[in-house]
Formats: C-alpha cells, sequence, structure tokens
C-alpha cells in the first residue's frame, strides 16, 4: 500500500512516499506564503523522485500547524459570535472570559446570553425563548459575522437546544456558519464553548485551506484520496476537517513522534523534533506519544482536546540569533529562510547559519558564514545546547537513561550527549520525520450511542465492539486496534437504565488489503 | 456587644492578595479529596472581582468577638453540575441575604462549611462583594459531601436555621430540623430539585463557638499549599513531592485511569475509578470509590486507605487536584493520603464520617498509624 505523507510546517513543506512501512521518497521544500504553490510543488517533486512507484498511491495524508499557528500567532482568525443558552445560569462567566485578552479582541464578534438550557438529569433549566435567539441571529448579521458558535448548558447530554437555536439562527443568518458545542466536547461548559469558538473563528481560514489542499492534489494528477491529520494521529476525509479545523491543531507534534518511532524502531524514548520555528520536545510511550493530562490550553485558551504533552521552545532552524546583546530566539524568519539566512544569500544570522559555520551540516553556501568569529558561534551553539537539554530533563519523568530521537530539519542542533539521556538517535530520513508521520496516520473508529435496559459493562463492550468494526471498515488492521477514549454518562431522565457511552478506538493501517 | 470594628484590625485581618487567591484556589483543590466542586470558576469570577477592585479580608479566628455572628457558606450538590451552571457570586449572596433577613441581624463575617474545592473560594466571592470579612477556619478541614459530617455537628452545636437559593426564583429557609442528619435529607431533597446544585446559607455560628469547634487557620493552611506547588512548578521541582512534604502526606499510588463509573443522583456526585499501575506500582490495580469525595480506595483487593484521612488524587506531572468530577480514562495520577484533622478521629467523629459513614464495613484504619481519641 502506498501512501504520501505531506506536513505543512511554518517553515518547510515536507513528503515522503512510503511503501508499507519503507521510505521510497522524501523531499523538504520551504512553505510558501500562499501554501498551495508549496504543496504543489512538494508533491511535483516527490512524484517525480519516486517515478513508477507514485503511480499506485492511494491516499495523500497532509498534516498542518495551519490552524496552531493562526492562533498561537493571532492571524488568519476570523471573527466569532457566541450565543449561549444558559441564562439565568452561568451569568457572570461569559464566553471569552477566560481568553487571553490580545485573542479575545481578535476573534470576539459579539456575546449573546440567552435562556434555556437543559438540567443534569434532562428537565429543562427553563424554557429556551426562540425570539432571544431570532434578535441575536440578526444581530449578529447586522454586525457583519457569519461565524456563530452555539453553546448550551448540558448539551453534551441533549444537544436539543443547540439544535433548535441553530434552526432558528439558520432562518434569520442563512450565510451563518455554525459550529455547534456539542459536536466537539464532553462535559465542561466553558472549556467546551471555547473549543467551539476557536473553531468558529476557524472555519473561513479553514474552507481556504482545505480547498488549497484539494487542488494541489487534483493538479498533481494522482487519483488518491485525500486526508487531514488530527491531534491524535488519526486522519479525517477531507470535507470534514472543512467543518472541524480544531481538530488538526496538535497533529504535527504527533506526526513527527510516530514517525520518528517508526524510522528508529524504538518505541520508547524522549524526542526532539526541531523545526523552523520551535524545537518540541516529547515523551514516546509505546510507539505514541504521552498525553496531556488535563486542561490544555492553545494560545493560552482552555481545551480539554486530548494532545501530545509537549514542551515547545523558540529555537530552529530558522531562529534569529542577535549578537549585541548575544541572544538566541525567540523570533524566527519562518518561511523566509530561503531568503533571509546568510547561507542562502541573505544577511540575518539565524542558527541554521551557526550549524552551518559550525560543520555541523552542509546547507547552502558555506562561504558566506566563513567570517563569523569562532568564539559568538560556540557560544551560540552553548546557549542552543543548554536549552535543549534542559528542555529534555524536565519532561522526562523516567530516572533511568532513555534514547532520544532527534528528528526534523533542525535536528543538527540537538547535542549528542544529554545528561539523563543514553543515547542520541539519529536516522535516515529524520529530517521529514513528520511526514513519515502523516503517511502512517492511524485509522479512528468511534461509536456513540445510547443504550438502554444494559449493564454498564454491556454497553461499554457493546460501543467498544461497534466502535471497532467502524475503524476495520475504514481500514484499520483489528490486529493492532486499541481503545483511547471511553467516556459513558448515565442518562437519568430517560426511562429504563439508559446510558450514552462513546468509545473511540485507533489503529494502524492494514497494509495491502484497504478499502 | 463588641463589635469586630472595635478591635485593632490590623493585627487579626489581612487584605488577601490577587496572588493569595490563586495559591487557595490550587491548595483548596488538592485538601478538596475530589470534591467541594473545581474552583477554576470561582478563581475567574475572584480575577473579575479584584480587577474591578473588590477585595477580601481574612481575618484571625481568635480576635473574634464571642458573641460574633458568622454565616457558613457553601454551594450544595453534586460537583459535575458545577462544570455546566457555572458559578455566579449574585447568586452566592442571596442566601446570606436570606438569612440576615430572617434573623433579624446583619453577619460579622462570613466563613466556609469546607474549604476543599471551590467551596474553600466560595465564601471569599461573598467577601468581596459584601465586604465582609472571611474567617481564616472552616468546619471540615477538607471537604465532604454530607451536612453532619462537620466539626460543629459532631460538637451537636445547632442545626437551624438554614436558607437556600436557586437560580430561578426558588428560595427555601429550613427554620427548624431535628438533627443534623434530618438538615442533610431536607436539604438534599431541595437541592436535588433545584438542579443538583443550590447556594445555601447554614446555621449562624458565634464567634465563641467558631473559636471552640472550628477547623482553625485552614484557608492560610491551603493557601500555604498552593503557594508550595507554585514554587515547586516554577523550580521544576516534582509537586507530588512538594504536596507529600508541605501536607505531611503519604505517597499511596501511581498509575493511570482506566475506568471512571459516575453518576449523579440523589443530589451527589456517586461512582468509582480504577487505575492501573505504573512505576513501582507495576502490576497492582487500584479502586477508588467517591460519593462526591474520594472515599476508600482499595489496591487490588485490600482497603488501604479511607476517610477520614484525606484521599487526594493529583495530576501525577503538574500535581494539581483531579476531582471526582473531572476524572478521565487515560489521566496518570498519583494518589496521596493527608492527615485528617483530629476532631474526626474521635469516636463521635468516625461516627460521622468513617469508612461506616459512606457505607463500607470496615474499621477505620489511618495510613498514619495508631490515632488517639
Amino acid at each position: 500500500m502506498r501512501r504520501i505523507g505531506i506536513d505543512v510546517g511554518g517553515t518547510n513543506t515536507d513528503a515522503v512516499l512510503i511503501d508499507g512501512n519503507k521510505v521510497v521518497a522524501a523531499v523538504k521544500t520551504f512553505t510558501t506564503e500562499d501554501v498551495t504553490s508549496g504543496v504543489r510543488a512538494a508533491l511535483k517533486e516527490i512524484v517525480t523522485q519516486a517515478g513508477d512507484a507514485a503511480r499506485i498511491v492511494e491516499a495523500v495524508m497532509i498534516g498542518t500547524t495551519h490552524y496552531t499557528n493562526a492562533v498561537v500567532q493571532r492571524r488568519n482568525l476570523g471573527r466569532a459570535a457566541a450565543i449561549r443558552i444558559s441564562l439565568p445560569a452561568s451569568a457572570s462567566l461569559l464566553p471569552f472570559c477566560d481568553w487571553p485578552s490580545d485573542l479575545a479582541a481578535e476573534v470576539n464578534g459579539g456575546v449573546h446570553m440567552v435562556h434555556g438550557g437543559h438540567e443534569y438529569d434532562g428537565r429543562p433549566l427553563v424554557p429556551m425563548n426562540g425570539r432571544e435567539i431570532a434578535q441575536a441571529a440578526r444581530s449578529i448579521r447586522q454586525n457583519g459575522v457569519d461565524a456563530i458558535a452555539i453553546s448550551a448548558t448540558f448539551s453534551p447530554l441533549t444537544s436539543e437546544c443547540e439544535q433548535q437555536a441553530a434552526d432558528i439562527v439558520r432562518n434569520e443568518h442563512p450565510d451563518a456558519r455554525i459550529t455547534l458545542s456539542s459536536k466537539l466536547g464532553r462535559i465542561g461548559l466553558l472549556e467546551r464553548e471555547n473549543v467551539a469558538l476557536m473553531n468558529a473563528s476557524l472555519v473561513g481560514l479553514a474552507d481556504e485551506i482545505t480547498q488549497s489542499f484539494v487542488d494541489a492534489v487534483a493538479e498533481s494528477g494522482l487519483k488518491a484520496k485525500l486526508f487531514i491529520t488530527q491531534n491524535d494521529g488519526t486522519v479525517v476525509v477531507a470535507e470534514e476537517a472543512r467543518d472541524y479545523p480544531v481538530y488538526s491543531f496538535a497533529s504535527g507534534p504527533t506526526n513527527s513522534m510516530r514517525g520518528a518511532a517508526l524510522l528508529a524502531g524504538i518505541d520508547d524514548a524522549m524526542v526532539c523534533d526541531v523545526g523552523g520555528t520551535t524545537a518540541d520536545i516529547g515523551c514516546l510511550i509505546q510507539g505514541f506519544p504521552r498525553e496531556a493530562n488535563n486542561v490544555v490550553e492553545v494560545g493560552g485558551v482552555r481545551t480539554l482536546f486530548r494532545m501530545p504533552d509537549l514542551l515547545s521552545i523558540a529555537i530552529g532552524g530558522g531562529t534569529i540569533v542577535q549578537r549585541e546583546p548575544h541572544k538566541v530566539g525567540p523570533v524566527s524568519v519562518g518561511y523566509r529562510l530561503a531568503d533571509e539566512a546568510m547561507v542562502f544569500g541573505g544577511s540575518t544570522v539565524t542558527c541554521t547559519d551557526i550549524a552551518v559555520a559550525a560543520g555541523l551540516i552542509d546547507l547552502g553556501d558555506r562561504a558566506r558564514v566563513a567570517g563569523l568569529d569562532r568564539h559568538f558561534i560556540d557560544s551560540t551553539l552553548t546557549t542552543i545546547y543548554g536549552e535543549i537539554a534542559d528542555s529534555v530533563d524536565r519532561m522526562k519523568t523516567d530516572a533511568e537513561p532513555v534514547p532520544l530521537l532527534a528528528v526534523g530539519g533542525g535536528a543538527m542542533l540537538i547535542p549528542d550527549t544529554i545528561p539523563g539521556i543514553s543515547e542520541v538517535v539519529h536516522v535516515e530520513h529524520e529530517a521529514v520525520a513528520n511526514a513519515v508521520g502523516a503517511a502512517i496516520a492511524q485509522i479512528s473508529g468511534e461509536t456513540d450511542k445510547i443504550y438502554r435496559d444494559m449493564s454498564r459493562e454491556d454497553a461499554i463492550e457493546a460501543a467498544k465492539a461497534g466502535a471497532i468494526e467502524s475503524a476495520v471498515r475504514s481500514g484499520a488492521d483489528r490486529e493492532t486496534i486499541k481503545v483511547i477514549e471511553v467516556e459513558d454518562l448515565p442518562l437519568s431522565y430517560l426511562p429504563g437504565h439508559a446510558i450514552r457511552t462513546r468509545v473511540r478506538v485507533v489503529g494502524e493501517a492494514s497494509i495491502g488489503n484497504a478499502s | 456587644m463588641t463589635t469586630l470594628a472595635q478591635r485593632t484590625p490590623s493585627q487579626t485581618t489581612r487584605t488577601l492578595t490577587g496572588e493569595d487567591i490563586e495559591a487557595l484556589a490550587k491548595g483548596a483543590w488538592i485538601l478538596g479529596t475530589g470534591g467541594g466542586g473545581d474552583p477554576y470558576h470561582k478563581l475567574l469570577n475572584m480575577r473579575q472581582l479584584y480587577a474591578a477592585g473588590h477585595t477580601v479580608s481574612l481575618i484571625d479566628p481568635m480576635a473574634l468577638a464571642d458573641d460574633a455572628l458568622v454565616a457558613v457558606l457553601s454551594n450544595m450538590g453534586a460537583p459535575l453540575v458545577g462544570q455546566e451552571r457555572l458559578a455566579d457570586p449574585r447568586f452566592a449572596i442571596k442566601p446570606v441575604r436570606m438569612m440576615e433577613e430572617y434573623i433579624g441581624r446583619k453577619f460579622d463575617a462570613v466563613m466556609a462549611l469546607e474549604i476543599g474545592g471551590g467551596n474553600g473560594v466560595h465564601p471569599m466571592q461573598v467577601g468581596a462583594l459584601t465586604g465582609y470579612p472571611v474567617v481564616d477556619a472552616d468546619t471540615m478541614g477538607r471537604a465532604y459531601p454530607e451536612a453532619q459530617m462537620t466539626s460543629v455537628a459532631i460538637a451537636n452545636l445547632r442545626c437551624y436555621p438554614l436558607t437556600m437559593a436557586d437560580i430561578r426564583d426558588n428560595e427555601l429557609i429550613v427554620p427548624r430540623a431535628a438533627s443534623w442528619r434530618w438538615m442533610e435529607r431536607i436539604s438534599r431533597k431541595a437541592c436535588t430539585e433545584f438542579g443538583s446544585i443550590a447556594a445555601t446559607c447554614k446555621a449562624p455560628r458565634s464567634g465563641a463557638e467558631i473559636k471552640q469547634h472550628g477547623i482553625l487557620y485552614s484557608v492560610s493552611k491551603a493557601i500555604r499549599l498552593g503557594e508550595t506547588i507554585l514554587q515547586a512548578k516554577r523550580d521544576h521541582a516534582d509537586p507530588i513531592d512538594a504536596v507529600l512534604q508541605a501536607g505531611r502526606g503519604k505517597k499511596i499510588f501511581t498509575g493511570k485511569v482506566i475506568d471512571v463509573e459516575r453518576r449523579a443522583a440523589e443530589g451527589f456526585l456517586r461512582g468509582k475509578s480504577i487505575i492501573e499501575g505504573l512505576d513501582d506500582d507495576l502490576g497492582a490495580e487500584m479502586i477508588v470509590h467517591f460519593q462526591n469525595e474520594y472515599s476508600v480506595a482499595y489496591r487490588n483487593a485490600d482497603p488501604v486507605v479511607m476517610t477520614p484521612d484525606l484521599i487526594c488524587v493529583l495530576d501525577s506531572v503538574s500535581g494539581e487536584g483531579i476531582g471526582t468530577d473531572i476524572l478521565r480514562f487515560g489521566q496518570r495520577v498519583s494518589v496521596v493520603a493527608l492527615p485528617a484533622p483530629p476532631v474526626f478521629l474521635s469516636e463521635l467523629g468516625l461516627a460521622n464520617v468513617g469508612p461506616r459513614a459512606f457505607g463500607f464495613d470496615l474499621d477505620f484504619k489511618s495510613v498514619f498509624g495508631e490515632h488517639s481519641s
């Protein structure tokens, strides 16, 4: 089974073609401002490089940090209005109340509090008032805002209020792009609403990005299905990613860690992925990223996402090195590395230039950095090594020395010896580990269903079986499937013993016989 | 009547800073032993109140006049509900005003029923809005699910009157109840009808009663505990070790949550969680039971830690408390025991808060060795 994996980072767009678990071709190109042309170029190059092998490619799987970067750097975000159905409850803590103020200022397209919602036992909190919703929708339309997040008290239990409100809003505001909080999360009104608002602020960008991916694949002449990778290392078809960009938030680091595990053949290790802008340090357990435990903040906003537990520091190939005073980062030249780095003819000293000058890598025109003085080079490397070693130590929870897998385009910046690390492992294709991870992204299956007159154990077993079947139908290898999420909510308002059970499983793509 | 104003305020009260409130929220969440509600929403309310210029003063309980009148406050209900119906200071005040009207006298100060969880921060919201000082004490030293599980109930102080307010226009006064258990039954029924969450003002207490029967200086203790965790985080030190040291606790188990069974019923959040062992506990399994708070934990089949010892489930990486309402599949947690206030170790105390009070036919055995009554 052949797949192309592409990772669109802030600096580089990488692509690999894998056959089974073997890398057949790999390319590294610069990300372009319009994204599409970078993806197009990477695809074209990989097809050329792979030759005949590219003829039967089943899937193109793209991972992108675009959405995370949009939130973190407060760029390309749309304005989103909030309609919260919760009054008279929750009136002191309004939507956006725990957002960083600069991000809220950028995104907040109006907050509308209306009466309604449910109790934990399914009774209405107070009757929902359709006129309030209609009025909110009209005011949102008049303000020129299209993206709307609708949240309601206890909507994971019953989404009735959110659904009805969406119908009313569509009636008043036909152009509205609506995100329902009940589609995105679990119990926890504020966090669920935060995710819905972020999603709403990204749908405009997601339209553009997804379309550009679709176009790039179409132009390449490949007859392959397009998938987008998600936070948990699985993929969704492109159409779904268009409506739920938040699910693609942390797919980059997940991809690079899983790619690193495959390339090195090591399943338990620390991973340091040095890209153009940041170095991300995480921990692999049995081939999977260790997950963050509780609340996960994205760009300073609390969410309940499942995401890898990562420490990101501002050190990457494009990181700017300042002379007076001597300082490394935090700013990176990003995708302009191709023009601005000294070795590429520019005049900005970046970490890449330091690495070339120190003889750690051969890139661009080495003569252009011959003039950098030895002391400056050494002290910059000492700073970089120190910061990486400190961060590795912070993320390490095992007292025993463990290996560290060095990946990413800036992997040469990782020191050869780190306290607490048994060995720093470099592998072939390490620079494109993230694209490898995208290519081997897993297939998921989910069941979310209400079971009646069954014991809790039986309901969970039934949901597991359903989720496994759905994953297998989507092409997962049954032998590799594992359960990653089990959640149940007893529904005391329904007759009989009713329980809503949600189970999510993931598995490796079955090789050779995918549907 | 000696009023508080006639004392020397500088020695007996201090104004809490925004940092104190942040630390309080962290410490209270650990002392909550999984219950009392996640303090986060109340912390957000406090940030808003402080940003608007309100502050809270904390008063030394020993500085209370004997006849001072203290409001004992809590948010009652199932913690899970608080994740969806967010805390609102305007409703926290309501039962306080109802009580003042009912008894025909203004309060001199307010106090937490329980220092654990969001309820440790709850009276701060009232203090900030009304200007009443908050007493550096509570009646549990942690969080417990029921009304008779307090130091003042064990001392057999009067259990009535009680006022309760709902977010709709429903108000309830219980002028009299036969016992603390009856007060629990009556108020719990009403609370369940209100959606398993209600703001309450318990039987008012005199300064003398607080001084004799309160769990003293528990607010300061929670702030110190919170500061320790925040400091450990700044130093990149192990936050679990910091909690153990600051709280004189014992580590019981380390593992990963593999099952959570919970249901909101009869005004409580009940259930159990299975934790699969990691590190030193590899191969073992722990089952932790809860009724709002963690009550008894079994290692394999043996009960190893039980109430009134505090059972705290902490995030192994951050050291933050994990409530019974936010426990979920896959979390890596450390189970830690902290010692209980001595009043709960007496025969009377154990009758109210020992394992049998939670339906476990077990004789209390502390992980901190022999206790004396």
